[in-house]
């Protein structure tokens, strides 16, 4: 086994900042807003990171797909401790319909060219909520998938992987090659100390097309339209629960 | 006032991005939202910045998360205990590297040039209240930078190693009851017995005074000139007759300990005296042009973040059945300030680009350190007039900002000692 793990992460806008609807209904502001690296893509690195330390890998590259400012992103995996980063250029209207299929098909294509024994991506990004990127790589290089991880160990040729899912906690084992996804509670990623930072510096950031990988960034899907959430209304305080069986009878309710 | 924080909160739960860091947004009494939404900080893309290379934006980035998970969610409290734990937050970011950005290797700094002390120094304006940073300036850049280029190595390695890694907290004395401005009349004395210093004196508006471990003292140790008669002196805080009078109730910058220490026949070896007796007035005097630099990268981001603050409280509010920032006083008057918080911004950047070449920036620092203090006072004044009624309540960031902004033009070397210096450069002084 190579020892080598791909991680996928993507640039979105920050977490905190409050998103705004673009006028014309085709998107949302982007320009001049705060991005930072997918939260679950932080922890993806993060688990990464935590392998190598273990000396259980050997190498963690971190890949982007996007325009120049994806390798800002890059660079913050490479000062948590990812050792070589891949930027996929992705540039202008193939940027605005890049979606889960596309960036699916290049981490399948690198995966095959960097002899990867695994694939970590964060469960989902916090821009469009797909969740389908992990499922979709696994499904594109038939290899078996531990999603919405919250506990990874690794075991001889296989992987133990705690999932979260709606009833609870579920235990599976896979074989490798693999790839997970990243749920929350599996790990708390660590902040790029200064000196990192400063060494990251020096690690390589090796540039690819997607063309180069043989992807066709073709999208399926066509975005109409854009709105914000119906504005949320006030609420009305009862008095008793027959008053409150009576308001929900009027609103149609029940 | 509850159905409105209320409302935000569940506006923010709405959407699947509050999931990250509930414990920061629910419960907290903000009426403003989370301010790092402000879309301003487009004047720093990388690519153009006039100092900024990036490594110095991930360092701030990286800064910023450190301070939104272990510093901002306990501001609240801390500065209603009047007191943060210093040990264990300086712990934390030295662990990560922020104390000893420009301080040598070999003791466990980065070595990098004063532009990237500017960055961290800038971060830490996000964090919501005046007195924390200012602690952690003391511990980086005031108390240390002597010490730093000046100390033997046994020094360096007992006292700047351990600050720089967190792991000591330090505190600078030099202020008296009866000398701040006038450095040169202080009147602690150090003298020498043997191969030990014996310390009588006091020292007063020293921060993180209650909890340090050693203090950056300046004392007369010989009776010479008074410029030429003092020394910096290594000064561990759990010797004998070291007292901490008071820590003192303050109008502002609560968060902080100051404090009111005695010496009584203290003693502290000869050696631990900071390079050259009879240096110690110069010295300091070198750091503060670094210490005022400081000072106003800090200020700045908080005065954007009070604008960007008072911004969205007015857009929001309504008087006269539309919101108080449509009113051209009040939009017109922010821009005003706004103009004001970017030339200061251009003339620290230009300062620190010349200081980084080995320029003296004595005359600019001091410049914009002026500004920096009067031009804080102004915006929180009129920010908080905006707020009505809220900005007078210790609910909201503008009026704690009002306070802690206030000592900025008084301390680190008053306004009319800045004015001094510009004339001492523009050579307007009565001449003898």
């Amino acid at each position: 086994m190579s020892g080598r793990v791909l991680v996928g992460v993507k640039r979105v806008i920050d977490y905190a900042v409050k998103i705004r609807v673009k006028p014309d209904n085709s998107g949302v502001v982007t320009d001049g807003v705060k991005h930072s690296m997918n939260p679950f893509c932080e922890i993806a690195v993060e688990e990464a990171v935590k392998l190598k330390e273990k000396k259980l890998i050997k190498e963690v590259v971190a890949v982007s797909c996007g325009p120049q400012q994806s390798q800002e992103t890059i660079r913050t995996a490479l000062a948590m401790g990812a050792d070589r980063g891949i930027h996929v250029e992705v540039t202008g209207k193939d940027y605005e319909n890049l979606g889960p299929l596309q960036v699916s098909k290049i981490l399948a294509a690198l995966a095959k060219k960097e002899d990867a024994q695994l694939v970590i991506l964060g469960k989902q990004a916090i821009d469009d909520d797909c969740n389908q990127t992990g499922q979709m790589t696994a499904a594109l290089l038939d290899w078996p998938q531990g999603t919405f991880a919250s506990e990874v160990a690794l075991e001889a040729d296989k992987i133990k992987v705690v999932r979260e899912i709606d009833g609870g906690l579920e235990t599976i084992k896979v074989n490798t090659p693999a790839v997970l996804t990243a749920d929350l509670r599996l790990n708390t990623p660590r902040y790029a100390t200064l000196p990192n930072i400063m060494k990251a510096k020096k690690k390589k950031i090796a540039n690819v097309k997607p063309a180069d990988l043989g992807v066709d960034l073709t999208s399926r899907l066509e975005v109409l339209r854009v709105e914000e959430p119906p504005q949320r209304q006030a609420g009305v305080k009862v008095e008793t629960v027959d008053d409150l069986v009576g308001k929900l009878k009027e609103a149609g309710r029940i | 006032m509850a159905l409105r924080s209320g409302a935000l909160c569940l506006n923010l739960l709405a959407s699947s991005r509050h999931f990250y860091k509930p414990a920061s947004y629910v419960g907290v009494r903000f009426v403003s939202e989370n301010v790092s939404s402000k879309p301003s900080s487009a004047t720093e893309t990388p690519g153009d910045h006039l100092i900024y290379t990036p490594e110095h934006f991930a360092l701030k980035e990286s800064l910023r998360k450190l301070i939104d998970q272990e510093i901002n969610p306990h501001v609240d409290q801390w500065e209603a205990e009047e007191k943060f734990p210093a040990h264990k937050v300086f712990k934390i970011l030295g662990s990560a590297g922020f104390l000893g950005v420009n301080k040598p290797v070999e003791y466990g700094g980065l070595g990098l040039d004063f532009s990237y002390s500017v960055a961290v120094a800038e971060e830490l304006g996000t964090i919501k209240c005046g007195g924390i940073p200012m602690a952690i300036g003391v511990q980086s850049d005031m108390a240390t930078p002597a010490l730093a280029r000046f100390g033997s190595d046994e020094l360096k390695k007992e006292f700047l190693l351990p600050s720089i890694m967190g792991d000591k907290v330090a505190c600078l004395g030099v202020s008296e009851v009866g000398a701040g401005s006038d450095v040169s009349s202080i009147m602690t004395k150090a003298v020498r017995k043997g191969d030990e210093y014996v310390i009588n004196g006091g020292k007063m508006w020293t921060t993180n005074g209650t909890q340090a471990d050693w203090m950056c003292l300046l004392a007369n140790t010989s009776d010479g000139p008074p410029h030429r008669n003092k020394s910096l002196i290594c000064l561990p805080m759990n010797l004998p007759g070291v007292h901490i009078a008071r820590k003192i109730d303050k109008l502002g910058m609560w968060s902080s300990d100051t404090a009111e220490v005695f010496f009584d026949d203290v003693r502290v070896p000869c050696k631990n005296v900071i390079g050259q007796e009879g240096m110690g007035f110069t010295y300091q005097m070198l750091q503060f042009q670094e210490e005022r630099l400081w000072a106003v990268a800090n200020v700045i981001t908080t005065m954007d973040n009070v604008i960007q603050d008072t911004i969205q409280y007015t857009r929001q509010r309504k008087i006269f059945k539309q919101p108080v920032l449509y009113h051209q006083a009040v939009h017109f008057k922010l821009a005003e300030l706004q103009t004001e918080v970017e030339l200061l911004r251009s003339l620290l950047y230009r300062a620190t680009a010349l200081y980084i070449k080995g320029n003296d920036v004595t005359k600019l620092a001091s410049m914009a350190k002026l500004k920096a203090g009067r031009l804080a006072r102004e915006v929180s004044d009129s920010c908080l007039q905006y707020w009505g009624g809220m900005g007078f309540t210790k609910d909201v960031l503008v009026s704690r900002f009002y306070r802690d902004s206030r000592l900025l033009s008084i301390g680190a070397g008053a306004d009319e000692v800045m004015l001094g210096i510009i004339c001492k450069y523009m050579d307007t002084l009565p001449r003898k």
